[in-house]
């Protein structure tokens, strides 16, 4: 596969909010409906299905039954929040073979509505059973922990990641939060599993995203705005944080750099990035891994401006932590890459987006895919 | 409301770990590690991790290791572990290598810090398991 031969055609967004009576499935399949409509697409042209969600032990299959499809390719890659970004990469590699011609990715998730905290299908190590760590809570504030002790990483830095995020969300009329936080308020809400505070930590919503992925000639017969996809790479070092190599390097490392080469670009070529952040230290980790600076220099980073105007928008959206976080957020990271990349984000539009890095985090720091996509296609 | 506390969420002790287990049982802390590469490794597999080999061995571990990182659980929906906020849960680094994650118990929680030096200790359950734990020590 080369850069720029497969495009996202199509996105679409359902049941974002805090209430719904849909079911995941429902709301898995409206945001799809929505994504082939936005695409120019039918649900009769789809051929390839992948789908990630917790709900259901084979989501692809699932999501294909409400829909009415009977797909070629079949892909229910779960690896948490990075699924949908490595499942981008397997469908621009099939499309480039002609396994399939039109790729539909979907995650979604009603967690709120159906108890109102993370549902997930990840597990623990048997050996970590009896200690009680929050999963993944405890996991991230031990990495923000070592973090900050290895590299003076300060918690005015950390609280600059959600107070950037309510910045953006302040301009995004779709934020389930928007009003503006202080650093001050960050670090006065209340500890969870130290060091992270609630205000460290995403929102537990409801929502389910959808794309559509074509070959670059397909999204030029269909007329409409594309997004080439320029570059993509997964990876992972362990799963649990038992055979963690490292509490404060991840496999993005890999996963960024191989993304990066297949575009032929670097992390300097970027306009923006959208890097998930169900917890604040989950973008200063991603930051350095992803090469937009040394290890050990994300906090320093975060602090000279993420934000609104910053030279690197990071998470233009608001972010798991105030857009929206219906559980594995990659989906919405590459909904809002789209959206920058196609001059539609009104307030919060990045001027002159030409070129995006987008990185989902799976589980606790464990799965990893990144994806380079360039406006136009 | 009932007097019986909840029951602390248990471990499978078979499998490539049921040694650990039974060592556990006995007081001992004890450590999978590969004839070939001659190093202790964690978490206990039937294969070495590093190379593949499957010559694998038990042998003692000092129980002495260091705070790696550490967090102190504020909340829980865990009952056994809801009436145990707020606690230590901490990635100890043992002398011998690998990093165990358990808890540093017998100190106040906002006492704990990266490096302190801590050895093993056992909290046995009702059901008859004896499950690792750390306290602080004077550095060696």
């Amino acid at each position: 596969m080369k850069a720029g031969e497969v495009a996202i055609a199509g996105i679409g967004l359902a049941g974002i909010g805090w209430e719904t009576d849909s079911s995941t499935a429902e709301i898995m399949a409206l945001a799809s409906r929505r994504a082939l409509s936005d695409a120019g697409l039918a649900v009769q042209d789809v051929d390839g299905v992948f789908a990630v969600t917790p709900y259901y032990g084979m989501p692809s299959i699932v999501l294909a039954e409400q829909l009415g499809v009977r797909p070629r390719l079949t892909d229910s890659t779960t690896i948490g929040g990075a699924s949908v970004i490595a499942q981008l990469g397997h469908a621009a590699r099939a499309i480039a073979a002609g396994a399939c011609e039109a790729a539909l990715i979907a995650y979604g998730s009603t967690q709120r509505s159906d108890g109102g905290r993370l549902v997930t299908r990840a597990d623990t190590l048997s050996f970590e059973q009896p200690y009680g760590a929050l999963f993944p809570i405890s996991a991230y504030a031990m990495m923000m922990q070592r973090h900050m002790h290895e590299f003076g990483t300060t918690r005015r830095q950390l609280s600059e990641v959600a107070v950037a995020a309510s910045r953006w969300a302040a301009l995004n009329p779709e934020a389930l939060k928007r009003e503006l936080l202080t650093h001050e308020q960050v670090e006065a809400s209340p500890l969870v599993s130290d060091p992270l505070r609630k205000l460290d930590i995403c929102l537990v919503t409801n929502g389910a995203g959808a794309i559509v992925v074509v070959s670059r000639s397909r999204a030029a017969r269909l007329g409409r705005r594309a997004v080439s996809v320029l570059g993509c790479g997964e990876s992972h070092d362990h799963c649990y944080l038992s055979a963690m190599p490292s509490f404060t390097t991840t496999a993005a490392v890999h996963s960024g750099r191989a993304a990066c080469e297949m575009a032929g670009l670097g992390p300097q070529d970027m306009d923006l990035a959208q890097i998930y952040d169900a917890f604040t230290i989950m973008t200063v980790i991603g930051l350095e891994d992803l090469g937009f600076c040394a290890k050990g220099e994300g906090g320093r980073f975060v602090q000279a401006g993420i934000g609104p105007g910053a030279r690197l928008p990071v998470n233009t959206s608001g972010g798991g932590l105030r857009w929206c976080h219906p559980g594995m957020f990659g989906i919405f990271l590459l909904v809002e890459a789209v959206r920058q990349l196609r001059g539609e984000c009104g307030e919060r539009q990045v001027a002159k987006a030409r070129h995006a890095l987008v990185h989902g985090f799976g589980g606790a720091m464990a799965g990893q895919a990144t994806a380079v996509l360039g406006a136009g296609a | 409301m009932s007097q019986k506390t909840a029951a602390r969420p248990l471990p499978e002790t078979r499998n490539a770990g049921a040694p650990y287990w039974k060592a556990a049982r006995e007081g001992q802390l004890v450590l999978p590690k590969c004839r070939r590469c001659a190093k202790p490794f964690w978490y206990p597999r039937p294969q070495c991790p590093a190379c593949g080999a499957d010559d694998i061995e038990w042998v003692g571990a000092s129980g002495r290791g260091r705070v790696h990182t550490f967090t102190v659980v504020r909340q829980s929906t865990e009952p056994f572990f809801r009436g145990r906020v707020p606690f230590v849960v901490a990635m100890i680094e043992l002398v011998e290598g690998p990093l165990l994650l358990s808890n540093v118990l017998g100190c106040d929680p906002d006492a704990v810090a990266i490096g302190m030096p801590v050895a093993v200790a056992f909290e046995q359950t009702d059901a008859g398991l004896a499950i690792p734990v750390f306290r602080p020590v004077d550095a060696a």
